[in-house]
This record gives C-alpha cells, sequence and structure tokens, in this order.
C-alpha cells in the first residue's frame, strides 16, 4: 500500500518535473495559433517590414516595422546607458566597495529589482518625462530617451547582479598573482578580473538588456505611444510590448487586428528564447 | 556460521575499477575489521555490503554478494538495508531530537504504537551505553550531544531498526581517545547478537577489537585471516609494511 | 611612473563610484517620494472605500481584495506544481538531455516577456477554456509567470540540505519518498518559504499578464466567485494614471504608495526568513 502511494507520488514528481517544458511549449504554441492566422492576409516580410501600423482602418495595414524600430531605439539606448553605469556599479560592488557597504548596496540593488514595473513607470510620469521635456524643451517628454532612460534604470538589477556573481567566481589566486606582481587594484580589475569574467559579465549585459525589449508597463507609460518610424531619440515612439498591451483590449478576438497582436507576441517569445539561450550558453561557458 | 559470502566481487565507478575481483566470507558474530590505506577500496566494499553505493549514478557492480545464501540485489533494498545497518564516520545526527533520531527507522518502517517506540528506543540507547547520559535529554536536539555521544546515538540509532549486521565506516574518525574507547566498548558488547564489519584507518583499534582483519590495497583484498596471525605473522610482506606503518 | 597609476586608479575608483550612486540614489529617490507623497493620502477611508467620482476619489478597497485573490490564485496553482517540479530536479533527476531541457525551459519561462504572459493568458484560459475574463484565468497565468521563481529558490533550498542526511535516511531503510517527506522538505521550508513570498511579491505586483486575463476597468463591487472580473492594484495604478484625466494626484501616491508597500514588505519578509534560517542552521 504504502508503496503503490509512493509509486504515484514519484510520478506526480515526474510530471511536474517536466511541467516547466510543456509550459514552454504550450506558450509557444497558442501564440502560433493565435498569431499565424494572420499571415493569410499579409505576408512574413510585409508584416514585419511594412511601414505602417493602421490595424483599425479599412482594409488595416499590419506592418510592425515603427514598433520593431521603436522597441530597437529604445532598447539601444537603454543599452547605452546601462551597459557602463551597470558594469561600473559591479565592479565597485565586487572589488571597490567596503564589506559592510557591499551587503547595504546589494539589498538596494535588490529593492529596486523588487518595484513593480507599473510604479516605475508612473515614478518614470512625473519626474523624468517633466524633467526631459524641460532640459531639450519639448513639447512633450514622453519621448524614446525618457522611455531608455527608465528601462536602463530597469535593466540595472540584472546586470549587476549577475556581472557581480561573475566578477566574484573569478579564482582568488588570479587576484592574487597579479598584486604579487606590483599591479594596482584598478590594474588588476581591468587587466584580469574584467577579462577573465568577460563572458558572464556579457550573460549579465545580454539579459539585462534582453528583459528590456519585453518590457511593457514602464515603457508603455512613457514613451508616447506613437506608432511611426522614429526620427530621433527625442520624438514619441511605441515599442511591440506596449503595443500589445495598448491594443489588445479593445481588438475583437478572431480579428486580424487580434491575430497581429499574437504575432507580435511570436516575434517577443522568439527574441526572448534567442536571448536567453544565448546567454545561458555564456553563462555555462564561466562553469 | 557463514553471514555474508563474497563471490568473484569488481566494482566500477565510471572508469575507476575501485574493488578488483574479492573473494571472501564474514561469519555470524564476528568483528571482522577491513584495513587499508587512503583510497584502497575499503568504504567502497563496505558499502557495497548495505547498497549504498547504488546512489551513485555512474556506479557498476559486478559478481554475488549473499547474505544468508540470498543475492543481496535481489531483495527488496529497504528490507536489505534495515538488515544491515550502517554508522558512517562522522557522527551524523539527523536534525531531529534525540528521541526523534532513534525512532526514525522504526517510524519509517510503520511502527506508531507510543508504547513499543519508546521500549525501542530506551532499549537501543541502552546498548550504545547511551541511555544513562541522554535518558533527561531526550527531547533536546541531536546536535546539543558531545560527539561522542553523538556517534553512539548513531549507533543506538542504527540498533533500534533491529539489523543483523552493523557497518562502521571508521566510526572513530572524528573522535577523542575516552569517546574512542566507549565505542570500541559498545562494539565489543554488540558482536554477541550482530555481525559487525569495522572499517578502520586506525591498525590498533583493529588489533583491540576485531575477531578477524582484512587487508585491502588499491581495491584488492591482499589478505584476510585471524587479527592476531595477521599482525604477528602476515603472509604478504604488504601486509607487514602496512602495519609496521612503512606505507599508507 | 607609480604615482601615475596610483592617479589613474583613483580616477577610475571614482567613476565606479560614481555609476554606483547613479543607481542607487534614484532608488532611494524614488522610495522617498512615494512614500513622501503617498503616505499623506492613507487613511482608513482610502483602504477600505470603494473608488467614487470615476476613480478621482474614494477609495482602493476592490483593487486590494483583486490582487489578493489573484495572488493567493496564483499561489494555489504554483505552489505545489513548483514544489514538485523543484524536488524533481534536486532528487530524482540524472545529468541526462531531459534535465537540461528543463532548466533550458525554466530559463526560457523566467525570461518570457510579462505581456506575452498575458496574450498566453488570454488564449488559453480566457479564449480557448473560455474562463473569461477573470480571476481564474488570472490567477492560473500569474502562476505560470511565478513557477520559474519558485522552482529556482525550493531547488536552492532543497540542495542545501546536507546530502550525508540523506544517506543517513536510507541507511537506515527508509524509501526515497520517505526521505524527501521526513528529511529533506522539513529542513527546506525556509528556503521554499522564500521563494514562495518573492513569487507573490512578483505576481502582486505584475500589470501586462492581468490586463487581458482579469482586470476590470472600473468594478465598484467585490467579485463573488473565481469566474469574476476583478480590479487589481497595479492595474488600477495604471488606469488612474494613464487613462482617467484629472485624478488628483493624492489618489494616484497613495494607489502607488499601498502597492509599493505591499511588494516591499513581501521582500521584506523573504529576507528575514533567508537571514534567520542563516543563522540558526544547525549543521
Amino acid at each position: 500500500m504504502r508503496k503503490f502511494k509512493e509509486f504515484i507520488v514519484e510520478k506526480l514528481i515526474l510530471i511536474c518535473g517536466i511541467a516547466s517544458i510543456f509550459f514552454v511549449i504550450l506558450i509557444f504554441l497558442f501564440l502560433l495559433k493565435e498569431g499565424l492566422a494572420v499571415f493569410k492576409t499579409v505576408s512574413l516580410f510585409k508584416f514585419l517590414l511594412g511601414k505602417n501600423w493602421y490595424p483599425i482602418s479599412e482594409p488595416p495595414q499590419l506592418g510592425i516595422l515603427p514598433l520593431i524600430l521603436g522597441s530597437l531605439l529604445v532598447t539601444l539606448g537603454a543599452a547605452i546607458i546601462s551597459i557602463p553605469i551597470g558594469v561600473g556599479c559591479a565592479v565597485y560592488i565586487a572589488e571597490v566597495a567596503p564589506t559592510q557597504t557591499k551587503e547595504i548596496l546589494k539589498a538596494g540593488i535588490e529593492l529596486l529589482a523588487a518595484i513593480p514595473s507599473v510604479v516605475l513607470g508612473f515614478i518614470g510620469m512625473v519626474t523624468l518625462v517633466p524633467l526631459v521635456k524641460n532640459v531639450f524643451h519639448l513639447p512633450t517628454g514622453l519621448t524614446a530617451l525618457s522611455g531608455s532612460i527608465m528601462l536602463a534604470f530597469m535593466a540595472m538589477p540584472t546586470i549587476v547582479s549577475i556581472a557581480e556573481d561573475a566578477l566574484y567566481s573569478v579564482p582568488k589566486s588570479y587576484k592574487e598573482g597579479a598584486f604579487a606582481l606590483g599591479a594596482t587594484r584598478w590594474q588588476t580589475i581591468h587587466r584580469v578580473m574584467l577579462p577573465a569574467a568577460s563572458s558572464g559579465i556579457l550573460a549579465a549585459v545580454m539579459l539585462g538588456v534582453g528583459r528590456g525589449i519585453g518590457e511593457t508597463m514602464a515603457v508603455m507609460m512613457i514613451t508616447g505611444n506613437a506608432a511611426v518610424i522614429p526620427h530621433s531619440i527625442l520624438a514619441p515612439v511605441r515599442t511591440l510590448t506596449a503595443t500589445i498591451a495598448a491594443e489588445m483590449g479593445e481588438a475583437v478576438v478572431g480579428s486580424e487586428h487580434y491575430f497581429a497582436l499574437f504575432a507580435i507576441g511570436i516575434v517577443l517569445f522568439v527574441i526572448s528564447f534567442a536571448v536567453n539561450v544565448t546567454a545561458d550558453l555564456f553563462l555555462h561557458k564561466r562553469q | 556460521m557463514v553471514k555474508f559470502e563474497i563471490h568473484n566481487l569488481n566494482i566500477w565507478f565510471g572508469s575507476v575499477h575501485a574493488i578488483k575481483q574479492v573473494n571472501m566470507e564474514i561469519q555470524s558474530n564476528e568483528i571482522l575489521s577491513v584495513i587499508g590505506p587512503a583510497s584502497s577500496g575499503k568504504t567502497t566494499f563496505l558499502r557495497a555490503l548495505n547498497r549504498l553505493n547504488d546512489l551513485n549514478t555512474n556506479y557498476k557492480m559486478t559478481g554475488a554478494l549473499e547474505l544468508e545464501r540470498e543475492d543481496i540485489c535481489a531483495v527488496d533494498i529497504e528490507v536489505l538495508r534495515r538488515k544491515i545497518g550502517m554508522v558512517f564516520a562522522l557522527p551524523l545526527p539527523l536534525p531531529l531530537s534525540v528521541f526523534d533520531n532513534v525512532a526514525y527507522g522504526a517510524r519509517m518502517h510503520g511502527e506508531r504504537n507510543k508504547r513499543l517506540l519508546g521500549q525501542r528506543v530506551e532499549d537501543a540507547l541502552r546498548q550504545a551505553y547511551l541511555w544513562e547520559e541522554v535518558k533527561d535529554r531526550l527531547n533536546e536536539s541531536a546536535f546539543k550531544l558531545s560527539g561522542g555521544q553523538q556517534q553512539r546515538l548513531c549507533i543506538a540509532r542504527t540498533l533500534a531498526v533491529g539489523p543483523e549486521v552493523m557497518l562502521f565506516d571508521e566510526p572513530c574518525s572524528g573522535l577523542d581517545p575516552i569517546s574512542t574507547a566507549k565505542v570500541e566498548d559498545a562494539m565489543l558488547k554488540l558482536k554477541e547478537k550482530y555481525t559487525i564489519v569495522l572499517v578502520t584507518n586506525n591498525v590498533k583499534q583493529a588489533a583491540r577489537v576485531a575477531d578477524r582483519t582484512a587487508f585491502f590495497l588499491t581495491g584488492e583484498l591482499i589478505e584476510i585471516d585471524k587479527t592476531d596471525k595477521i599482525f604477528t605473522a602476515p603472509k604478504d610482506r604488504r601486509t607487514d609494511g602496512y602495519i609496521r606503518g612503512k606505507f599508507g | 611612473m607609480k604615482r601615475n597609476s596610483y592617479r589613474t586608479q583613483m580616477i577610475a575608483f571614482f567613476f565606479l563610484f560614481l555609476a554606483m550612486l547613479l543607481i542607487v540614489v534614484p532608488v532611494g529617490l524614488i522610495i522617498v517620494i512615494i512614500v513622501q507623497k503617498g503616505l499623506p493620502a492613507i487613511n482608513w477611508q482610502f483602504l477600505s472605500d470603494i473608488p467614487r467620482q470615476g476613480m478621482r476619489a474614494g477609495g482602493i478597497f476592490p483593487a486590494i481584495v483583486g490582487t489578493v485573490y489573484l495572488v493567493m490564485g496564483a499561489i494555489i496553482f504554483a505552489l505545489p506544481i513548483g514544489l514538485l517540479a523543484a524536488i524533481y530536479l534536486s532528487e530524482y533527476s540524472k545529468d541526462n538531455m531531459l534535465t537540461r531541457l528543463i532548466r533550458l525551459a525554466i530559463v526560457n519561462l523566467a525570461g518570457v516577456p510579462s505581456v506575452v504572459y498575458g496574450l498566453f493568458g488570454l488564449a488559453l484560459f480566457v479564449v480557448f477554456f473560455k474562463f473569461g475574463a477573470s480571476i481564474l484565468s488570472g490567477s492560473l497565468t500569474l502562476g505560470i509567470m511565478i513557477l520559474p521563481i519558485i522552482i529556482t529558490t525550493s531547488r536552492e533550498a532543497l540542495e542545501s540540505v546536507p546530502y550525508s542526511f540523506r544517506e543517513v535516511s536510507l541507511s537506515l531503510g527508509a524509501s526515497k519518498w520517505q526521505t524527501i517527506r521526513h528529511i529533506v522538505l522539513p529542513n527546506a521550508i525556509p528556503g521554499i518559504l522564500t521563494g514562495t513570498i518573492l513569487g507573490l511579491g512578483r505576481a502582486a505586483g505584475e500589470t501586462a499578464p492581468i490586463l487581458f486575463t482579469v482586470a476590470a476597468f472600473y468594478l465598484p463591487q467585490l467579485p463573488s466567485s473565481i469566474f469574476d472580473q476583478a480590479m487589481a492594484l497595479p492595474y488600477h495604478l495604471y488606469i488612474i494614471s494613464t487613462q482617467v484625466p484629472n485624478v488628483d494626484a493624492k489618489v494616484r501616491y497613495g494607489t502607488a504608495f499601498v502597492l509599493l508597500t505591499l511588494v516591499l514588505f513581501m521582500n521584506l519578509v523573504a529576507v528575514i526568513i533567508r537571514y534567520k534560517f542563516r543563522k540558526k542552521k544547525k549543521w
């Protein structure tokens, strides 16, 4: 009797063990199920590279190039801001900060990771957006730049913590060897520690910036949501994620618009899949 | 009477050949000590007897291991391990109270009766010479006992399951001489009822307690004989060398 | 030469310090601003009343209740699955292709954008299973989203239980499941709890997955069953910040304050549990 019970429990454990695989496949399948239908009316080429996103005009124009460019612009901006600051902060915490402050700083970074994206979006609206507007004398502060700054900020916890881990796991002997040769702490850091931790840091950057592409609420609240091909980082843009979040509420289930939004979901899923798998490879190389 | 029969035992961990072609017998109610230098395969041999090596994923075994003429690989593994108890090198109390540690095995085998459990725990603790020291501390965490007490607790815990064979894997390696003496006393007393296999790094300990002694070297059984014979007139030069402390 | 390299070091360290400040100071500012402007909005009426005048006044009680329901539902779904999956990975899995695939799946599940979870929840639960926009749909969506957090932290907790305990238990004739049930699990509970609470915090703060699966724009009564729509704090904050004009700033800050407090409180609890557990570890 006990044996039978244990047999059942162990089978249940196995089933739950593979549940993650099941869910990933399920997510992809349902995105495909709802999203592929859009390609009956628009070709993949036209969908990805079409310059106009007018989903509710008659007939609808479903080109997501402006959205892709919007996402890329915001994310690129975020990468430019977040990589030096994030990696710098990781180096500071791992190598420079005194032990007591180290823990406090780490807690501060963890705190940032815990703040809900919608709260950051709200704070961005009331602080960052007016700031950008006034500094650049713009008609509106809801711009790609605001989004980039906020996104950079949101990518920090990922970048800092993974990069710090990577630096931490460099063998102590490397550092001791460099010191023994008379190198200063800074020389040790940039000649020995950074190269040794490079693949981990690269993974940190990829994951941090990759999360950026998928970030929705904060970006939607402060980038202005204009679905046109952006000409400047100081103009309003609309990202892939924001498009889904903003429009799905109004799209009729089963309409072209609905299918198109799911197709955008497929694009996002594929991007995040690629980023995560690649980053994982880099992280594994390190071990 | 023969308790264990071991025929052509070979053990591999991956590509490492840990035990090579061992043939021997273990008698009932004897203390058999297994000596040898580090990585001579003595612990692997011991862990083969209650199939604890099975936990290792790249473990492979050939040959026959028979407990009272029954192949141990054919027996239900939980029943086998109840018959063959094990005391580990370091005192390893479970993170439970003293009482719950000793009662653990019996409980897992379905004993629910409080009175019987209490009796079992007391008997086991008495046999391990621990009862007097802990009878007022049964509900304390086992980690609060001293190292020597913890090791005797582990012996009691194994006894409470009702084994026939007791395997000791260097049981005194972490203990001071006084605690060691207490554990050895317990073992000498226990052999009246149980068959004992003692793996030890301490050659003197083997001389003190063992009826017979087996000498392992790099996975091979070099020689097995009465303890006094091994220590006074070993057949093999290598046994002599090890006992005299020339290597190991 | 030597002096020169020390000057370089000073400059470099200054910039590293600056980088750190650029992250830490804004975090501090955000907290200060929300507390400073949100705290005055908090009173019993704000917490216990329904929204009034098109959400421009009144309270946020239905949103709090909705979030609590959603989070509870998510955890009821995700905890058993996540815990059993963690047990599989820590106790049963071998170093083979399947395990690598599972690990990869978890990494990806953790990386899927939250809005894609929203799409998935919409397609599977709302449309395909016909649960409609409801607490049930939202809870399940959030549940799948927090699964990776629960699996990863629980697995770490299980693996931190010393291997020797398992050997001892098995050597006493206990079965594998008995060993897990009586030795491994009880000693991993603090870690599992930490992971669960972190998952709760994450679920409470997410907006995108509930946009199309639960959220009611304005629903001045409490949900009566799991098939009802509900308001939720993060979605409410989103709406009153972007969709409803002329909302009193106090209401916005107050809502942000409540949401932030809720999420940070859960994180704090998780940190405290982890800290206490480390201190009293017996082995």
